[in-house]
Parts: C-alpha cells; structure tokens; sequence
C-alpha cells in the first residue's frame, strides 16, 4: 500500500473507533445547534435569519473541538517521533493526517448539517447553500487549526490554547461562509462572489497550513 | 558505512546535558552506552535519531544514502510504544510496514524482509494479531513495537533500555535479532544497564562530573572496550 493512504486509512480508523472522537463533533455540532432555537425563542423568520450563521459558529466549534488531540496524541505515545524518522516530507504527513481527520469529523458536520439546518427554519435554497459552504469551509478549518495543533503540541493543556489561536484566523472563513449562504436566498450581494472568496481561502489554508503545522512539528519534537 | 559524531553537545531545557561526545561506528558494530541515571544517555540517542536538535558538533554517516539525513537511516526503539490502542497489533505492524522508508544498501543484508504477520510469529505474539493493542500486557506491547525493527530494513538501530519490560526468553530473542542485525552490517547503538552479549561490541561510558554542576553534568567516554565482555 501507498504510505499516505497506509496513514490515511489508519488515521480514520483510529478516528471512527472507540474513543476516537469523530462522533463527539457531529453531537456537539448537534448540540450547539438545538440550544439555539431555545434561547432565541419562538421567532422563526429571526431564526431563519440567523440560521446559517448558527451553522457555521456550530461547525467552527465542533471542528476545534477534536483538533488539540490532532498530534498531541501520537507526541504522548511515541508516533510523532517515528513519524519524524519516517523518512517522508513531514508537509505531507500533516496534509494526509488533516484529510483524515476532515473526512472522519468535518464530513460527518456537512452531512448533518441540512438535517440540522430544518430546527433554524431555512428554507431549501438556504438549506443547499450552507451545506455547500460548510462542504468548501470546513477544511479551511481543519487546516488552520492543525497548524494551532503543531504550536500547542507540546503543551498538555494546549486545547484551549488552540482555540485563542485559531479562532481569530478562521474568522474569514467564517465571514465568506455565511454571507455566501444569506446570499442565496436573497441580499445585496450575489452568492458566488463570497462562495469564490471561501474557495480561496481553502486553496490557500491548504498550501499554507500543512507547510507551517509541519514547520511546527520539527522545533517541537523535543 | 560508517557513522562518524564529533565532539556532540546536547541542551535541553537551558541545562548543558552532555559535552563534547565523539565517536565512530562502523557497519557490523555495536556500541553500548553506559552509564548513571540523568547523565545524558537518552538524550545522545535522540540526538542521533535527530529528535533532539544538537547544540554543536556533527554528525555523519559515510556510505548512506546521499541525499538522506541521518536519522531516515535509523530506526528508533525507545521507551514509549508509539502503539495505538485501538488498531489491533497486525494493524499497528502492517501500518509502519507501508508507511517507513525502507534503506537498502550495499553490504548490509537485512532479514527485514518479513511480512506483518511473520514478525510478528518470530516474537511470538502471533496469536495476538488480531486483539486491539488496548488488551497487549507491557511486554507484548514491547514485542510488538520491536517487530517495527524487524518489517523495514533500516541499518542503524538506536534502542534506548531495549530489554525493559521483557521476560528472560523474548531477552534471548532480543539478543538473538541484535545479534544478526549486527552480523548482517547493521549498526546499533544502545543505552542499557544489563549486559548485552553482543558481536564487535564498543562501550561509551558516560560519568556524571563532579559536583553535578550547570557544566559538569557528564563527560566524554572513557575508551573503547573492543570485545563483547562486559567489564
């Protein structure tokens, strides 16, 4: 077997299993989601209104949530530093690992995301487009965030710590994504425009994020 | 193949750990680190295995391969397991079987040829193939993260207490591995307190300086002894 699908299978297995915390995202992003229509109260075109945007904040959430674990885990067993010896360009070992853990957690949010999307109140159209930004933001997430996981790798409270460095950066990508999906059913601007812009910013998380998360990864391994 | 380390000193933490290292090792060599507790022994093998960045000195390998550092020719057999709990061992073996790079060189005749599963028979932990490592005891889970050694040829073996947490057979094994791996042109450098008889075995003494001071933490070697005798 190729060595990055041997690390990709074998990061989405320890995701999907026992412990592994792919499930966990889904029922926070659940949970975020539900919270909501309780404390706005029972204004539906207020929450149709605000819907896409609880989306995104309940996305951005549930993917920090799982990321601290990203290398910390392997640096607590001994993975990392094998991993560092293995010869391969560590860029691409980090790349592989987000893609797995993209698929194992950020997949599962876009999946549930128009089921989720029924307690805000959007309407169909809406329903599509936040799901297809959700689709083209999440990994821009993950990506940011696994270079917030390279820095706090070393430190055993480093959770927290991520998620004061990453969120500021992946305000962006918060901003493109919902006004992307409000767009769609209807605003001054048109949908493509910050759905291009979201793109982008993906393209540029994945070029950017591997190179700086592994750059991270060696001064770390201490 | 030749690994040459010059005058090597280690900090970590702001601490001066070691000072002023220097050795050779050739192909079909073995070299045991010795010494006290604290004085700087892990920290040298992974300053080879390139996971602790060297505050000065070099380090270089003659007849590798060119455009590869020194550690992508080691493996490194340390005390965590870098085992995953819930991957069933063939799993966790057959993993670092497709992902390591394999180094193949002249003059150096590896038997790491072997399949997962076949490593996993010559350790005897054959019948655990298929349990998740969450259920292996401390020296299965040893065995199993030293079957890495045995699935990529790599030619330098850095093992850091090799034989901990192994009963007195898988310590014959042990031996036994290190022993072919050395015979067949391989290199092993390895910290330990119990005797290894091992083949064209050098020692490198390590001794905490006087005062165990800032500066004085440890010494060079004390010479090379060039038989496999334990003092």
């Amino acid at each position: 077997m190729n060595w990055m699908t041997a690390l990709f299978v074998r990061e989405f297995k320890i995701a999907a299993r026992v412990g592994g915390g792919a499930l966990i995202g889904v029922l926070f992003f659940l949970a975020v989601v539900t919270v909501f229509p309780f404390g706005v109260g029972p204004d539906l075109k207020m929450l149709a209104r605000i819907g896409a945007a609880v989306l995104w904040i309940g996305a951005l959430l549930a993917t920090l949530l799982g990321l601290d674990r990203l290398f910390q885990a392997d640096r607590e067993d001994g993975t990392l530093d094998l991993l560092l010896m293995s010869g391969r360009p560590p860029e691409l070992i980090v790349l592989v690992k987000c893609a797995a853990h993209w698929a194992a957690t950020g997949l599962p949010l876009v999946i549930s995301a128009p089921v989720l999307a029924l307690f805000v109140n959007l309407e169909p159209t809406a329903i599509g487009a936040v799901t297809l930004t959700l689709l083209v933001g999440t990994p821009a997430l993950t990506l940011i965030g696994a270079v917030g996981a390279g820095v706090t790798v070393s430190l055993r409270r480093g959770g927290v710590l991520l998620s004061i460095l990453v969120i500021p950066l992946a305000i962006p990508v918060l901003i493109f994504g919902v006004s992307a999906a409000t767009a769609a059913v209807g605003g001054p601007t048109p949908f493509l425009t910050p759905l291009l812009y979201l793109c982008a910013i993906s393209l540029f998380a994945l070029v950017l994020g591997p190179v700086a998360a592994g750059a991270a990864l060696r001064v770390a391994s201490d | 193949m030749k690994l040459i380390c010059d005058s090597l000193t280690c900090e970590r933490g702001g601490r001066r750990v070691f000072e002023n290292v220097t050795f050779q090792i050739s192909s079909g060599e073995a070299l045991i680190v010795r010494g006290p507790n604290g004085v700087g022994k892990s920290s040298l093998l992974r300053v080879i295995a390139g996971l602790v960045a060297v505050r000065s000195g070099k380090m270089a390998l003659e007849g590798g391969i060119e455009d590869r550092t020194v550690p992508e020719h080691c493996h490194y057999f340390g005390h965590l397991d870098a085992l995953k709990p819930s991957l069933t061992a063939l799993e966790n073996l057959s993993f670092w079987r497709s992902f390591y790079e394999p180094v193949e060189l002249a003059g150096f005749s590896s038997d790491a040829t072997l399949g997962a599963s076949e490593a996993l028979e010559t350790l005897e932990i054959g019948h655990t193939a298929h349990l998740p490592a969450a259920f292996l005891s401390a020296g299965q889970r040893r065995r199993l993260s030293l079957a890495r050694l045995l699935v990529v040829p790599r030619p330098i073996w850095i093992m850091d207490e090799p034989s901990s947490a192994l009963d007195a057979a898988s310590e014959r094994t042990l031996l036994g591995l290190m022993a072919s791996h050395i015979n067949g042109g391989g290199i092993i450098i390895a910290a330990t307190h119990l005797p290894l008889d091992l083949p064209n075995t050098k020692y490198l003494e390590f001794s905490r300086g006087d005062g165990r001071d800032d500066e004085g933490l440890a010494e060079d070697y004390d010479g090379f002894g060039d038989s496999g005798d334990f003092l």
